[in-house]
């Protein structure tokens, strides 16, 4: 949690150096880890010029009608993003939806309800489920997943909301729906392994206080555990959002790879990373690339807004459970 | 985490089993009753064959150096003890006609006729000052009218001798106050729920003189409804707030004893064991 105070911070014991001069060491860690500060600002200033410079043509041809033109055509030599842009968020969307209750759930289960042995047996499989590469992922995507969604889920749904434009459509099996789907199972590790860890530290006195007023176990991790440990819970979501918006591989292999809008989940899409992917070594002319390379922005410029934004969001949740510490 | 909430631990059964047929004439006289209490965490005992009976609105102080089970001896009465995992208890407590231990008891009802104040403030961060207060109300299931609502606050907090502070920044978060502060909030929100006996564990111990000296104040006020339980490693305090003292040691096993239990002014003046003597003369602890 964001709690501690700076000025709680311990201070740090005089260096003794071997030459007997006190601060030399600390004198050179502290340049060498402002280099490697100052390294990692640089490269990003560099990534972003490179990227900016590389997509220059494309910015000067479509300025911010590439955001939200809609068609995506190589062989006209017309290039709009807003497809992709749709696909990215809406499919990451998706994702956090699903994933954000079934980690929290998960996590209010580890760390509240299971025997601790349980508790470790599971965190160590979800952890597991972190480490599949995500091209294993697509792949049982592709052969298991996707024929599921065709035949029952799919059907189910058009059954059970007839008419509702958002299950509208034939069933393909591959489109918005399987991509969020297989992100929020790639984001589900990162939610429940944050949200233990934060919940983890709620303070026993905060559980104790609860308990000791004559509230029940679950009471207890409703009305004291969770509003204190809201902020990191936050910032597990966030983390999830970072990784759903950024991944390539296994929703390139479900998501259908259409570059259209449409109100209906089931429906293929198309997202900013997998059109990099796909289409990157297919660009043959100057504006294609640069068009590609700009998508490559939006999307770095739409990872960092969220993050900005998501973090702007901890810190306010954080200032009001940072409190009780004191 | 109350794991033990649904499925006491077996420990707890056997410990309780043989009560069952004596449980029936539990005497309403004492508010607590505590028999050969002893309570375990994991494989090392913290307390032992601890017996002591507390008058019905008195103040009772529990003192003696510390790690010598205190706080433990007292958060078996909350049944808060076998909340740590691990531990364990054996032996009965009765509050009032309630036998805690029995099999059937339900450790959520024995807490909401048990208040508890804990040796840090521990507001709840997220929650203002009157959210505070109403927690524990609130979790008595049905819908309480905003009005009593209200009420019911504002009593408390006046109870905690804090309302003349508090009554303009009822929404502030309880977090806010100074410590002082903070600690009557926790106070009145334990007597929100109007419980028969208030424990206290070290409720002074980091707060300020005068803050403490209103806390003491306040206890004596109380004690004309509620029984107090205080837990307190400051001998005047002890002697300033409470009629009954009573004095627990631990042994060379380092498992805590009820070494004497008497009327506080009796104890300080003429303790019956060398003990005691030895501790309120300052001999150690
Ligand atoms: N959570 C715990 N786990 C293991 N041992 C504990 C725990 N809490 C207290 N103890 C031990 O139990 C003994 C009594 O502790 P406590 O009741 O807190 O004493 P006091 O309140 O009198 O200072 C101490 O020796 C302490 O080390
Ligand atoms: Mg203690």
């Amino acid at each position: 949690m964001a709690t501690t105070a700076p000025e709680s911070r311990p201070r740090r014991p005089p260096t003794r150096g071997l030459l007997g001069g006190a601060s030399v060491p600390d004198a050179a860690f502290r340049a060498v880890a402002l280099a490697f500060g100052a390294l990692v600002l640089a490269l990003i200033a560099a990534m972003v010029a490179v990227m900016v410079q590389g997509s220059v043509h494309a910015i000067q041809r479509f300025g911010l009608g590439f955001l939200s033109g809609t068609l995506w055509s190589p062989n006209d030599r017309i290039f709009g993003a807003l497809p992709f842009i749709y696909g990215t968020v809406v499919s990451s969307l998706l994702a956090l939806l699903i994933a954000t209750p079934i980690g929290l759930g998960v996590a209010i289960f580890l760390v509240e309800m299971a025997p601790h042995h349980v508790s470790n047996a599971i965190s160590v499989l979800v952890e597991l489920l972190a480490a599949i590469p995500s091209v294993l992922l697509g792949l049982w995507g592709i052969f298991v997943m996707v024929p599921f969604l065709q035949r029952t889920v799919e059907p189910a749904l058009q059954a059970v909301f007839p008419g509702v434009p958002l299950f509208e459509g034939a069933p393909y099996g591959v489109g918005l729906l399987a991509a969020g789907l297989i992100l929020a199972i790639m984001i589900v590790p990162t939610i429940v392994a944050i949200s233990r860890d934060v919940m983890a530290t709620v303070p026993v006195a905060q559980r104790e206080a609860m308990l000791a007023l004559g509230a029940t176990p679950w009471e207890t991790t409703r009305r004291a555990v969770l509003p204190y440990a809201t902020s990191g819970i936050l910032g597990a979501v966030v983390l999830g959002l970072g990784r759903a918006l950024g991944e390539t591989m296994a929703v390139t292999m479900v998501i259908g790879n259409r570059p259209v809008i449409s109100p209906s989940l089931l429906e293929p899409s198309y997202t900013m990373a997998s059109v990099l992917a796909n289409e990157f070594t297919d660009a043959t002319y100057d504006l294609y690339v640069s068009a590609l390379i700009e998508i490559g922005l939006v999307l770095f410029g739409i990872t960092i807004l969220m993050n900005v934004a998501a973090r702007l969001l901890v810190r306010r949740t954080a200032r009001v459970s940072g409190r009780g510490e004191r | 985490m109350d794991r033990t909430g649904a499925r006491p631990p077996e420990a707890l059964l056997e410990a309780a089993a043989p009560a069952r047929g004596a449980a029936v004439a539990a005497p309403a006289a004492s508010a607590v009753r505590i028999d050969s209490l002893g309570a375990w965490y994991g494989a090392r005992k913290a307390i032992e064959g601890i017996s002591l009976a507390i008058a019905p609105r008195t103040v009772t102080a529990v003192i003696g150096p510390s790690g010598c089970g205190k706080s433990t001896l007292i958060r078996c009465v909350d049944r808060l003890h076998e909340v740590t995992p691990g531990a364990r208890v054996e032996g009965r407590v009765h509050v009032g006609d309630v036998d805690i231990y029995a099999p059937g008891t339900d450790p959520v009802a024995v807490r909401s006729m048990v208040g508890m104040v804990f040796q840090k403030p521990n507001p709840f961060p997220t929650m203002s000052v009157y959210e505070n207060v109403a927690a524990g109300p609130r979790l008595r299931g049905s819908r309480i009218p905003r009005g009593a609502l209200d009420d019911l606050v504002e009593r408390n907090l006046r109870r905690a001798a804090l309302w003349d502070e508090v009554k303009d920044k009822l929404g502030r978060p309880g977090a806010d106050l100074s410590g002082g502060q903070q600690q009557r909030l926790c106070i009145a929100r334990a007597l929100a729920t109007d419980p028969a006996v208030l424990l206290m564990d070290e409720p002074c111990s980091a707060l300020d003189p005068i803050s403490t000296y209103r806390i003491e104040e306040l206890m004596r006020e109380l004690a004309g409804d509620v029984t107090i339980v205080i837990v307190t490693h400051n001998m005047q305090q002890a002697s300033r707030v409470s009629e009954w003292t009573a004095f627990v040691l631990a042994g060379d096993d380092g498992i805590g004893r009820l070494v004497e239990f008497d009327a506080t002014e009796q104890l300080f003046t003429k303790p019956a064991d060398p003990r005691t003597e030895a501790y309120i003369t300052g001999r150690f602890g």
